[in-house]
């Protein structure tokens, strides 16, 4: 079977959520472009999205008509090629509705899971449950005449697990997308030894397709990208509890928070990330990954009570960030939440106490932003760290704590097998997470 | 033309902002002042100086696609608006796609000829209702639509694009992409001297390679020009008076604040048709040419130009056009500074389409009010010296592609 024809018929399930939103539209674009080459002109290509949710499906198309007239504008040039022996599409206006309606029209809402029967290639994108997936699985595949490919987008789960708990007998391969898909770079592929290499090279060419960047990792539970931020945010949760030896639960939050994202150059602060992905997920992922690690226990009462509380984090529909550790507005952090009390104090009230016991940022300090694109970035962070490091302040201490912690963790995912190199790991977390750097790193050397 | 029957000035010049991507305050986001802020501020910027409405006979707007911009139509109703004075008195609205400004000029002149005093010319584009991709499509516009279908998603980039192919493979690639990069720094060093520019705010620290080193990439955008090459999407009006010796008595402006009017010329070029020859400006020459015998000069008289530089390329083939470099030598003019505003004739002296912006309808009257300021003294950091021998401007206002132009003459008082 060719790569276009494995991706004439293909479902993708959980399809309305927050990764398969994103996965179905990057699948549906991909097979829209094949349908248009000249060769497969007159060739059916049906994209069924499988979701339980019809309300949810209803705005999932929304999503997709928005985000394919981004895409379309951006390939106008291309678009104005594909569509040049149709006369009646003159303006760039019409043939990007063209585009959209042909991107819409190969899309297959529905709730039942009979759909994926007849497809070749199989997304998986439901909740991140083990039972749930074996189900899915085993039913399509005991149900399908295609001996389709199963590509799950789980984030902790091992392959090996699933392929033998469904009985795939090698038709299933971890393709990680990470959050959100149609603009996150980063594709974890994890294979096992039952793949076939037709199977391995169509999800690399699949990759390159949507113009991803794979990183190979091992088959253990969480792979490289949740190998790394579990345990980084467990090591956060850690720190709080050694702070409120002197500082209360919520000023503790601030200053970790405040020293991964400040003292750190990182995008967000860890519980900011821990919102962003969800309480909840961080914890479930932990739930999964715990059993395949002996030596350590990667569990947190703390995120448990939160989520008994029903303190979860994560987004609304519109993608606005819901409140977690953090509460907020506009999407900035305004408040922090003490369970002990069950209510949000304002982290204006903390601030200048905090701050002063962190002490002053290094005076070479520029925001993750600013860093980040910058042209000499290295320069800049070599010169930050190097400053970092001459410091004994409470706040420098705990940012010097944490790189070597974070350091260490990227580390042993290497030698633990999960991850191939050093590189792979620091390329997870560039393109994944968007950190500024890799956490193996020199800086504090 | 025969010689005109009488004097004709121009004075009172005043532009709005250039607004669009690389002014600070623009946030295509947010919501922004449209078409009627636009002509309120530049006419009452030039009633202001004309000793008010009252003093103006007629007024002329040229505007080029506000029907799809903006799904505005009827523009001449909007001189009223302006100031209560203009209500009941004689507005026309004239439209030859990016030389709509130079139409509203030349629309003035001939009212003042017929007997008007004082006739307001107003020209007026607002631009940034749309992403470029579909301002591509309303540009389309000024060509002929039977070839919109095998044009390029951005036509007339694609159409400029093609012409400087022509002339890379006639006359070479290196030595023109060399002059299309100077006449980029040329346009944003002048830019950076006039407030009201677009690329005002431009910090870039070395424009002329950054443009060169910008490799055109016809997958993504044009084969031979890159986005620096073209001027930007904006937002902008400008107006200026037109007067007879009357006129300017009326309105209380002394001759040295004013410029005359000596030479024009419009010419048409069949829109169906294809240039003769794409490495060449034909409707351009001709009507410099025609506007300059009209005015008795030659351009060794002239002290600087303002010329219709939607694209580099377009900078570089009007050079040829007027005669200031032999075919295929433009490039090699431009490279060695001659445009340059200490050049041996600055052109686009306050940035031109590239450096200033091009709000299309309003191009032609802000070329206008650039000489007006230039010979009048008034361009602030961007003024440049005017050669006591070379009391002479000229504006090059041009529609599609090389189809309609206006070229005027002014001489300084």
């Amino acid at each position: 079977m060719t790569y276009d024809q494995r991706l004439q018929n293909v479902s993708v399930l959980g399809a309305a959520g927050k990764m398969g939103s994103g996965i179905l539209l990057l699948t549906a674009v991909e097979m829209t472009d094949l349908s248009l080459k000249p060769e497969n002109k007159g060739k059916l290509f049906i994209l069924n999205a499988v979701d339980i949710s019809q309300e949810m499906l209803t705005g999932l198309m929304k999503y997709v008509r928005a985000q394919t007239l981004k895409i379309a504008e951006k390939k106008m040039v291309w678009l104005r090629n594909v569509y040049a022996d149709r006369k009646d599409l003159i303006e760039n206006g019409e043939i990007i509705n063209e585009y959209i309606n042909d991107v819409i029209g190969i899309i297959r809402p529905t709730t039942n899971i009979e759909a994926a029967y007849h497809s070749n290639l199989i997304f998986e994108a439901a909740s991140e449950n083990q039972e749930l997936k074996r189900k899915l699985f085993s039913q399509i595949d005991e149900n399908s005449l295609y001996k389709p490919w199963f590509f799950t987008n789980t984030s902790s789960i091992p392959i090996k697990v699933l392929n033998n708990e469904a009985n795939l007998r090698g038709r299933i391969l971890g393709f990680h997308f990470y959050n959100p898909p149609a603009v996150q770079k980063l594709v974890e592929l994890i294979t096992i030894t039952e793949n076939s290499c037709e199977m391995i090279d169509f999800a690399e060419d699949f990759a390159k397709s949507l113009k991803k960047i794979v990183v190979p990792s091992n088959d253990y539970a969480g792979f490289i990208g949740n190998g790394h931020f579990m345990r980084d945010a467990l090591h956060g949760i850690s720190e709080v509890g050694s702070l409120m030896k002197k500082f209360s639960f919520v000023e503790s939050v601030y200053m970790v928070n405040k020293v991964t994202q400040d003292f750190l150059v990182r995008p967000m602060g860890i519980f900011q990330l821990i919102d962003y992905v969800g309480i909840d997920v961080v914890r479930f992922i932990m739930n999964v990954m715990n059993p395949y690690y002996n030596h350590e226990d990667l569990h947190s009462d703390l995120l448990d009570k939160l989520f008994e509380m029903n303190v979860k984090g994560g987004q609304n529909a519109d993608g606005s960030q819901k409140d977690g550790f953090l509460k907020y507005e506009k999407n900035k952090p305004v408040a922090i939440f003490d369970p002990e009390k069950n209510k949000y104090f304002a982290i204006a009230e903390v601030t200048e106490r905090c701050d002063a016991a962190l002490g002053a940022m290094p005076a070479s300090f520029a925001p993750w932003k600013s860093v980040n694109f910058s042209k000499n970035k290295d320069a800049v962070l070599m010169a930050y760290f190097s400053e970092l490091n001459g410091m004994n302040t409470l706040g420098s201490n705990l940012a010097k704590k944490y790189n070597t912690r974070s350091n260490e963790i990227g580390q042993q995912l290497v030698s633990n097998g999960v991850a191939h190199n050093d590189d792979d790991v620091n390329k997870v977390m560039l393109t994944g997470f968007f950190h500024a750097y890799g956490p193996i790193n020199n800086f504090l050397k | 033309m025969k010689k005109m029957n009488k004097k004709i000035y121009m004075a009172a010049g005043y532009n709005t902002i250039s607004m669009g991507t690389g002014r600070k305050e623009f946030n295509p986001k947010k919501e922004r002042p449209g078409l009627e802020h636009y002509i309120s501020e530049a006419g009452k910027g030039t009633l202001a100086q004309v000793g008010g409405a009252q003093n103006i006979d007629e007024s002329v707007i040229g505007n080029f696609m506000a029907s799809r911009f903006n799904k505005q139509g009827h523009l001449a109703g909007f001189i009223p608006m302006i100031d209560e004075g203009l209500r009941f008195k004689p507005s026309i609205r004239v439209e030859a796609a990016c030389a709509s400004g130079g139409m509203a000029l030349i629309t003035g002149i001939k009212s003042v000829l017929a007997g008007a005093d004082a006739v307001m010319a107003l020209g007026v584009e607002v631009q940034n209702t749309m992403k470029a991709i579909y301002v591509a499509d309303v540009l389309a516009g000024a060509g002929w639509f039977q070839k919109r279908k095998d044009g390029h998603a951005y036509f007339f980039p694609g159409q400029f694009s093609d012409r400087a192919g022509a002339y890379f493979e006639k006359y070479g690639r290196e030595k023109t992409r060399k002059g299309l990069s100077r006449w980029y720094r040329n346009s944003i060093e002048n830019a950076r001297l006039c407030p009201t520019a677009q690329e005002f705010h431009n910090t870039t620290p070395d424009p002329e390679t950054t443009c060169y080193k910008m490799e055109p990439n016809g997958k993504s955008f044009l084969d031979n020009l890159n986005v620096l090459d073209c001027s930007k999407v904006s937002d902008g009006a400008s107006a200026i008076a037109i007067l007879s010796e009357e006129g300017l008595a009326k309105c209380g402006i002394a001759k040295k604040e004013a410029v005359e009017v000596i030479g024009f010329a419009t010419s048409e070029r069949d829109i169906t048709k294809n240039p003769t020859d794409p490495t060449v400006m034909e409707t351009i020459k001709d009507a410099a040419h025609k506007a300059l015998t009209n005015a008795g000069i030659t351009i060794n008289d002239l002290a600087t130009i303002e010329t219709h530089d939607c694209f580099t390329i377009a900078g570089i083939l009007a050079v040829e056009a007027l005669g200031f470099a032999k075919p295929g030598e433009g490039a090699d003019f431009v490279f060695e500074g001659n445009t340059a505003r200490t050049g041996k004739i600055p052109m686009n002296t306050t940035g031109g389409l590239v450096g200033w912006g091009h709000p299309t309808g309003g191009t032609g009257v802000h070329q206008a009010v650039t000489i007006w300021e230039q010979l009048t003294g008034k361009t602030g950091a961007a003024q440049i010296e005017i050669p006591a021998g070379k009391p002479y401007g000229m504006t090059i206002n041009m529609g599609g592609d090389d189809v309609s132009v206006v070229a005027i003459v002014y001489r300084k008082n």
